[in-house]
């Protein structure tokens, strides 16, 4: 039953072999051990799972791991590329964007996809595109500012 | 350097978060581990007439099949309720599955442990369950009827516990001469914690030590750790060692003794594996303890003056089906306790009763118990300034308690110990321009735009205290704090603390406490929660008790670390005691220039060669209990502007003003964050949130996809704004932040939304086809403005 997926992971390329009904964020999580990208629910709306696929943000827990196969997949451990900060992550840290972190790896590639999109995005934009992902602590105040900022240093 | 308090040094835990690098629960494998799933009741009510777990067992990968009756067989207690409330409260029991019967849905009644997580998933559907349902009771009213049915068949009419507080006969007297009074049918609505990191455990039994570690998304390891040893399963707590490794957001949600702890812990034993359970968003909607839940009557009386008089308060609070670990404290003595508010009433009674219904268990959430008080007290406020033709603002600033009348007792038991109620709605209006905003408001009107103001002018109680008093109303539980520090012999410090960090930032905020007394950089300092096994007993963090508690603790253990630092700098400064300063991390004698660093006296004190060693022991590591003298009472005004589109009945809100009073403040940003955080949270609760159960107790707001959390396009930029008036009984000021912005919030919002419409009361969550609604009642009724 199992399938050979051929997939590059933050720069590196990995071939496993998956049940054809494991999920895209099960695949990263418990297959390679990045557990930066979370699992927050079961309808596809809190968008912790986050990660970029071939350059676009996805919901890992929307898609199976086959569906992925031959593409180039981004978590956020491998945001920043060379081990420095990604502006986002400096930014979050900055305008103290987190709190429990929980939804943060999430929140950072989907805020990164958008900057990429539309670096500079008003406040509105910012907000309307972080619809599919819920924060529970900072009442997204934060966030917002984060996003402004790390817009503000990539420009 | 050392100049760390009040000051908004960027987080420490962050990196690690920003990076992908935190460790939750879910994140932890261990070898050889086990994965849980739990069958779980589809029916509100039901009796268990058998379950064939036979099949199950065949499936491949799977490890066992165990029902609650293998677990009540091998001598396992219910897990017990932390609070009584009353001689006569029922608490019938809650076993980690069930045995007879099923109360609500998602009642846990069979768990398949298997290799991996879809083996347990797949076989947990051939585990066959026969049930004979039976009627179920979801609504309060209905519990309550005659004949209605029994969720307990030894708890009569459904009812735990009546509680009361205050002078019945004066509240009534007072009521009976008020000029006016103002009656408010209120009904509280249920919430979904909804914390975005599900719950997650894992047991983990060493059978050569029988050691059992226990890693649980828990706020209060300790906690955890005595229930589970000491009352459920008679393990001896020095072999359990309960770990909290980062957890993702609790919101009291996360506070309580869960049945997946105690199987994953016995469970372990059984299979000689490590057992992990994370719960789906689902089994997150059925099983975390949910909050709020009360049908009240308010009755508010008010002298010709608008000054009040009396207030009478009947509250029925609903249980759900068993009684949670905090359950029957927050509806009674977190609540009615709460209910003078900022205002001088003379006279309260309340009256509460704790019932029983076919629901997912009630408890502390977010504020607990406070914010159903304050919503009350501030909705009447509204509703009173309304009927009586008052301003909102100055009939709260006519009735506030003064500053020169602290400490100020109330008539429901609290003493409060500060405040200056005036000067935080002042600095409020101010922010808003509250003279401006009205023209504005007539402008608009007169435009056909419907805006409005709403206020909420509110008192907080929290750091539950001192423990005498805990005990005296019912907790089965001390409620001090415990810090100790490990000053290394390189002078680099590790603090250790009872309380817990699951997104407050106390890594960075106690860092920054001792680091300030100690006078080092705040590098040299780390701190360690979460783990029994290294912290010292604590009660762990709910109730914004961390850092009013747990840092006055760690304060009591810097004064006793530099205490014996300074016993041992005079020592080697051979000067007397009182003859030393201590600044910039050095021991100076006074006048001259002899000095020795904080590091050097760690040294000395690992290196004891030439040390007093008659007087003083070698070591410099303390530890510190602190046990409060006093609540603490956080403060302020919130002010909310909406505007309400009258054909769609949706609101947006155009400002948010918020000025809390949370008294000496360590991390500003950390505490603006934890304000913005509570406000989103009781947005939520006037603006979308709400449980919906079916008259069979089916929950229909089960995902995310039927219970709305607020999204970011839902919110405006919060302002937030302070005054400080320092706590007089803690060494450090301090109040809590972390539930001010939720008890405020929620009225606020209300209030305004009520004003803009012209409506008198809108019913939780004010969704736009209710607020519609309410508008179009408003324009054929003619009293609205619309
Ligand atoms: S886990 Fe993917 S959207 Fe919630
Ligand atoms: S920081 Fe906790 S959910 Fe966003």
């Amino acid at each position: 039953m199992s399938q050979t997926i051929h997939v590059t992971v933050n720069g590196a390329a990995r071939e496993a072999e998956v049940e054809p009904r494991m999920l895209l964020v099960d695949f990263l999580r418990q297959t390679l051990s990045l557990t930066g990208t979370h699992v927050g629910c079961d309808t596809s709306q809190c968008g912790a799972c986050t990660v970029h696929v071939d350059g676009v943000s996805v919901k890992a827990c929307t898609m199976f791991a086959v569906q992925a196969d031959g593409s180039a997949i981004t978590t956020i451990e491998g945001l920043a590329g060379d081990g420095a900060l990604h502006p986002l992550q400096a930014a979050f840290r900055e305008e103290h964007g987190l709190q429990c972190g929980f939804c943060t790896p999430g929140m950072i590639m989907a805020a990164a996809d958008l900057l990429a999109r539309n670096p500079s995005s008003s406040e509105g934009e910012i907000r309307h595109a972080l619809e599919g992902n819920y924060c529970r602590c900072t009442g997204y105040h934060n966030i917002v500012k984060a996003i402004q900022n790390a817009a503000g240093q990539m420009s | 350097m050392s100049d760390y308090i009040g000051t908004s040094v960027k987080r420490v835990e962050d990196q690690r978060f920003i990076t992908g690098r935190g460790r939750y629960t879910d994140d932890i494998v261990l070898p050889n581990m086990t994965y849980a799933c739990f069958v779980r009741s589809p029916y509100a009510h039901a009796r268990i007439n058998g379950i064939d777990t036979e099949e199950a067992r065949n499936r491949p990968g799977v490890v066992a099949v165990f029902t609650g009756q293998d677990i009540v067989d091998d001598g396992i207690n219910p897990i017990p309720t932390g609070w009584q409330i009353g001689e006569d409260m029922k608490e019938p029991p809650h076993h980690t599955l069930a045995v007879d019967k099923v109360r609500h849905v998602g009642d846990g009644v069979a768990v398949v442990i298997a290799e991996t997580k879809a083996a347990a998933q797949d076989a947990a559907e051939h585990v066959h369950i026969e049930y004979e349902p039976l009627p179920a009771v979801a609504d309060m009213n209905e519990a309550l009827a005659d004949g209605a049915p029994l969720v307990h068949d030894d708890a009569p009419n459904n009812v735990s516990f009546h509680w009361e507080l205050g002078d019945k006969a004066a509240a009534d007297a007072a009521l009976a001469a008020a000029h006016h009074i103002t009656t408010y049918e209120i009904v509280n609505q249920r919430l979904i914690p909804n914390a975005i990191e599900p719950r997650a455990v894992i047991g983990d039994h060493n059978v050569a030590t029988d050691d059992l570690t226990l890693y649980t998304s828990s706020q209060n390891p300790h906690l955890i750790r005595l229930l589970l040893c000491a009352f459920v399963t008679g393990l001896p707590e020095h072999k359990v060692r309960v770990i909290s490794p980062d957890v993702g957001g609790g919101f009291g949600s996360k506070i309580f003794h869960y049945p997946e702890e105690v199987f994953c812990a016995w469970a372990t034993r059984k299979i000689g594996r490590p057992v992990k359970w994370t719960a789906e968003r689902s089994e997150s909607f059925v099983t975390d303890a949910q909050g709020r839940d009360h049908l009240t009557t308010a009755e508010m009386g008010f002298d010709a003056d608008g000054k009040i008089v009396g207030l009478r308060v009947d509250t029925a609070a609903n249980m759900g089906a068993y009684l949670s670990t905090f359950a029957g404290g927050i509806p009674t003595w977190l609540y009615g306790t709460l209910l003078a508010g900022q205002y001088t009433t003379p006279a309260i009674y309340v009256h509460t009763q704790g019932i029983f219904t076919n629901t997912v268990p009630v408890d502390a959430l977010r504020g607990a118990g406070r914010p159903e008080a304050t919503f009350l007290l501030e909705r009447l406020m509204d509703l009173a300034a309304k009927e009586m033709g008052r301003d909102p603002a100055g009939l709260r600033r006519m009735n506030f308690i003064q500053p020169d009348q602290f400490p100020y007792d109330t008539p429901v038991v609290l003493q409060y110990d500060s405040g200056n109620y005036e000067a935080a709605l002042d600095k409020a209006l101010d922010i808003l321009d509250y003279d401006a905003f009205r023209q504005q408001q007539q402008q608009a009107r007169a435009e056909g735009r419907l805006i409005g103001i709403g206020f909420s002018t509110y008192i907080e109680a929290c750091g539950i205290a001192p423990s005498a008093v805990a005990g005296a109303i019912g907790a089965r539980a001390g409620l001090y704090d415990s810090g100790m520090l490990r000053v290394h012999p390189t002078g680099k410090v590790q603090v250790y603390t009872g309380v817990h960090s699951h997104g407050q930032g106390h890594e960075t905020t106690f860092a920054q406490l001792v680091a300030h007394h100690l006078q080092i950089p705040m590098e040299d300092v780390e701190l360690v929660h979460g783990d029994t096994a290294q912290i010292p007993f604590g009660m762990g963090t709910y109730g914004s008790r961390s850092l009013a508690v747990g840092g006055s603790a760690i304060y009591r253990a810097l004064e006793k670390v530099l205490g014996k630092a300074r016993k041992i700098a005079a020592y080697k400064l051979e000067a007397a005691e009182e003859d030393l300063e201590y600044v910039g991390g050095q021991f100076t004698v006074k006048g001259t220039d002899r000095s020795v660093s904080f590091g050097d006296i760690a040294l000395t004190a690992y290196v004891p060669h030439d040390y007093p060693i008659e007087e003083l022991e070698p070591g410099l590591e303390f530890n510190a209990f602190y046990d409060p003298k006093n609540f603490t009472f956080p403060f302020g005004t919130h002010i909310c502007v909406v505007e309400v589109d009258p054909d769609t009945g949706e609101v947006e809100i155009l400002r948010y003003v918020a000025v809390d009073d949370v008294g000496e403040v360590i991390n500003p940003m950390i505490v603006d964050g934890q304000v913005h955080g509570g406000i989103a949270h009781g947005i939520g609760q006037a603006l979308f949130e709400g449980a919906v159960y079916d008259e069979d107790g089916q929950l229909l707001t089960g995902t995310f996809m039927d219970y709305t959390i607020p999204r970011a396009a839902d919110l405006p930029m919060f302002e937030v704004d302070r005054t400080v008036t320092p706590c007089p009984h803690n060494p450090l000021g301090v109040k809590g932040a972390g539930e001010t912005g939720t008890i405020a919030s929620t009225p606020a919002v209300v209030n305004a939304v009520c004003d803009a419409v012209g409506a008198r009361d809108i019913q939780m969550p004010m969704t736009s086809e209710r607020v519609w609604r309410a508008i179009h009642a408003a324009r054929s009724s003619g009293d609205g403005q619309a």
